[in-house]
């Protein structure tokens, strides 16, 4: 069993409310932080830890935070980023609904951390069930002293309060997220100036995920190094999987970063394998966002090796062969689901999300959706693929925002791997619309559960 | 796209309006427009919808301009800018979902209710629609019901027909 250091007390009846919470250890960051540790020596820790936002990016958080500017005078603010709008991701969801004090222990370990005194948590409007909980668990937490005025009468001053969205994707990106805050069209900002600068009211301002400010309650409670003891190379500690698709166990797992891919979808802790006897076909490893890859070369590297359950590995080959672990977003298909037609739903979804700020973005994510509608039912054209090939390069680096990447990436990623299952569209019109293409040659290549042992 | 030629005139009642004054205060002095979407998701709990003559009351206690209010309600997905069926049950229509069956679902509650997507039943009561990924992905197919969201996960044919009774007999 690997370390659990989120969902540790998950199944603890009551962890929902803060007496059980405190029960079992909680809050105990936030009297540490702020009795015995200043702001610097808290930033610090998170820095040992060797943290990585959990929102998609990967960025070091301690580095984030020691970014933040701070003049005289000035307010200063963090604001969580649980907008959770990237398909294959549910993990945000999973924590605020469970053990939602975990999040409002770190909200407030790390507020005091970056001296900020208002803290928002902007929650996808669709989450009213999860805002309940949040508002519920905040009022619990004031009760207790642990919010207000004063906290634990060490004079530290902190409000926090829940924001809803409205339903839009694109406000999961920080600006947009912002500007949605501020009661505006979520249009993301042109950076710089960065939210550390100029963020929420044009204060310095640091945006994190849920996940990653959750994960600042053990760093504090054990230290950045112990932390950092778990997992492998610069992928340091736990992170929350979503796991989806055709498995035998989908849901959200903690698990100890370097893990092989394998192993989490056919080990019985983790995915179980394949639903109904069937076989792996490929996979979305980090949210819809990120490269789509063939079963073959995601379980293992170019070179053979196992992939891994990193930042590092998944990555490994760039573009070509590897993928990215993005939101955590794990997303498997099995041998009878059509690769060309989850392309064009993903499409879809971007060309519906984007904000329509930037040109290439708005029309290309359109068009994309067009033509792959096209292959879809059967009236594609052979020169479909390097189009689609060439519009995706003239979104890629040429928008304001990284959903026009987020939207290129998936499109490119498959026509690379599974360009001849898109062929056999536009080459069968009829066939294609009665019959999928199936596995082919993109089948896991194990003999299936033989190997693992649990 | 708004319904300006709805001029039936709102009231607010004083629990909405003490309602927005509590969301007011969770931002600095100055800066209430950021109550603008808990706002308007507390007027359509209450109307259903958000008419042109609800905006423009929440721009007049926001003080803002009424341009802000639209431009707002039309950008993102949650507002409904016409009446509604009573219950709107919106379906996850993305990739995920779709993996284990979301689409052809959405056609059972299609044919059930018989209507189309964004059309209400007879009776007022039901209306549906495509949604995007609802962060519930491995309880899929998945959807939700406003004003609360409630959420309703792994359907299949019966248990969103044991739904529909439900909804109905409240
Ligand atoms: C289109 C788009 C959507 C995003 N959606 C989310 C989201 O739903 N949740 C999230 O935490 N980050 C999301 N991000 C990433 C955020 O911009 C930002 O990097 C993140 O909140 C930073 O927090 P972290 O460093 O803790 O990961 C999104 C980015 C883009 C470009
Ligand atoms: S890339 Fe797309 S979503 Fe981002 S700002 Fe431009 S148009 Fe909007
Ligand atoms: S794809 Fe339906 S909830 Fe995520």
């Amino acid at each position: 069993m690997g370390r659990k250091l989120l969902l540790e007390h998950i199944n603890v009846p009551g962890i929902n409310t803060f007496k059980v919470y405190r029960e079992k250890g909680g809050y105990r960051s936030v009297e540490k932080a702020l009795k015995t540790m200043s702001t610097d020596e808290v930033v610090e820790e998170v820095k040992k830890s060797g943290l990585r936002g959990r929102g998609g990016a990967g960025f070091p958080t301690g580095m984030k935070w020691s970014f933040l500017a701070k003049p005289e005078g000035v307010a200063r603010y963090l604001v969580c980023n649980a907008d959770e709008s990237e398909p294959g991701t549910f993990k945000d969801r999973y924590l605020m609904t469970h053990i939602p004090h975990a999040l409002i222990e770190g909200m407030i370990t790390s507020s005091y951390a970056l001296g900020a005194h208002t803290s928002y948590i902007y929650v996808r409007g669709e989450m009213m069930p999860q805002i309940r909980i949040l508002e519920k668990a905040i009022a619990e937490a004031k009760e207790a002293g642990f919010l207000g005025k004063n906290i634990l009468g060490t004079g530290y001053d902190l409000e926090l309060y829940v924001q809803p969205g409205a339903g839009a994707y694109i406000c999961g990106e920080e600006t947009a997220l912002l500007e949605s805050l501020e009661g505006k069209r979520g249009n993301p900002r042109i950076k710089p100036p960065f939210p550390a600068i100029a963020g929420l009211y044009g204060c310095p301002t640091v945006v994190n995920n849920v996940e990653t400010i959750a994960a600042v309650v053990p760093i504090i409670n054990d230290g950045g190094e112990e932390y950092a003891k778990i997992g492998i190379g610069r992928s340091t500690g736990t992170k929350l999987i979503s796991a989806s698709g055709n498995i035998n166990k989908p849901g959200v797992y903690e698990i100890e970063m370097g893990i092989t891919v394998e192993d989490f979808i056919y080990s019985d802790e983790y995915c179980g394998g394949i639903a109904n006897g069937k076989r792996l076909k490929a996979v979305v490893a980090g949210g819809s966002s990120v490269p789509i890859l063939p079963a073959n070369l995601i379980l293992n590297l170019a070179n053979g090796e196992k992939r891994l359950m990193s930042y590092e590995s998944l990555s490994e080959g760039g573009f070509i062969t590897g993928t990215m672990l993005g939101s955590g977003g794990f997303i498997a298909f099995d041998e009878d689901q059509s690769v060309v037609r989850n392309t064009w739903n993903f499409a879809r979804f971007y060309a519906h999300e984007s904000c329509g700020q930037c040109s290439p973005c708005r029309e290309g994510t359109g068009w994309m959706e067009k033509v792959l509608h096209s292959i879809v039912n059967g009236t594609g054209r052979p020169s479909d693929m390097d189009l689609l090939v060439n519009v995706a390069k003239q979104i890629e680096g040429n928008t304001i925002c990284p959903l026009g990447d987020a939207a290129a990436w998936p499109v490119a990623s498959a026509i690379r791997h599974f360009r001849d299952e898109f062929q056999w569209y536009v080459d069968n019109p009829e066939l294609s619309q009665k019959q999928n293409y199936g596995l082919a040659h993109y089948a896991d290549p194990l003999p299936v559960l033989e190997t693992i042992e649990n | 796209m708004l319904r300006v030629e709805d001029t039936a005139a709102v009231e607010f009642s004083t629990e909405l309006l003490a309602k927005c004054s509590e969301i007011i205060s969770r931002y600095p002095e100055g800066k209430q427009k950021s109550a603008l979407l808990p706002i308007l998701h507390e007027v359509q709990a209450v109307f259903g919808w958000l008419s042109a003559n609800s905006m423009d009351k929440v721009a007049e206690i926001l003080n803002i301009k009424d341009i802000e209010v639209y431009e707002v309600a039309t950008f993102y997905t949650q507002y409904f800018l016409k009446p509604q069926g009573k219950y709107v049950l919106e379906v996850c229509r993305t990739g995920p979902c779709c993996l284990v069956g979301a689409e052809k679902l959405m056609e059972y509650i299609g044919e059930k209710l018989g209507v189309k997507e964004n059309e209400a039943t007879a009776d007022g009561l039901f209306s549906y629609r495509g949604v995007e990924c609802l962060a519930a992905c491995g309880y899929a197919p998945v959807l939700q019901i406003g004003p609360e969201y409630t959420f309703y996960e792994n359907l299949t044919p019966e248990s969103v027909d044991k739904l529909i009774e439900e909804l109905k007999s409240k």
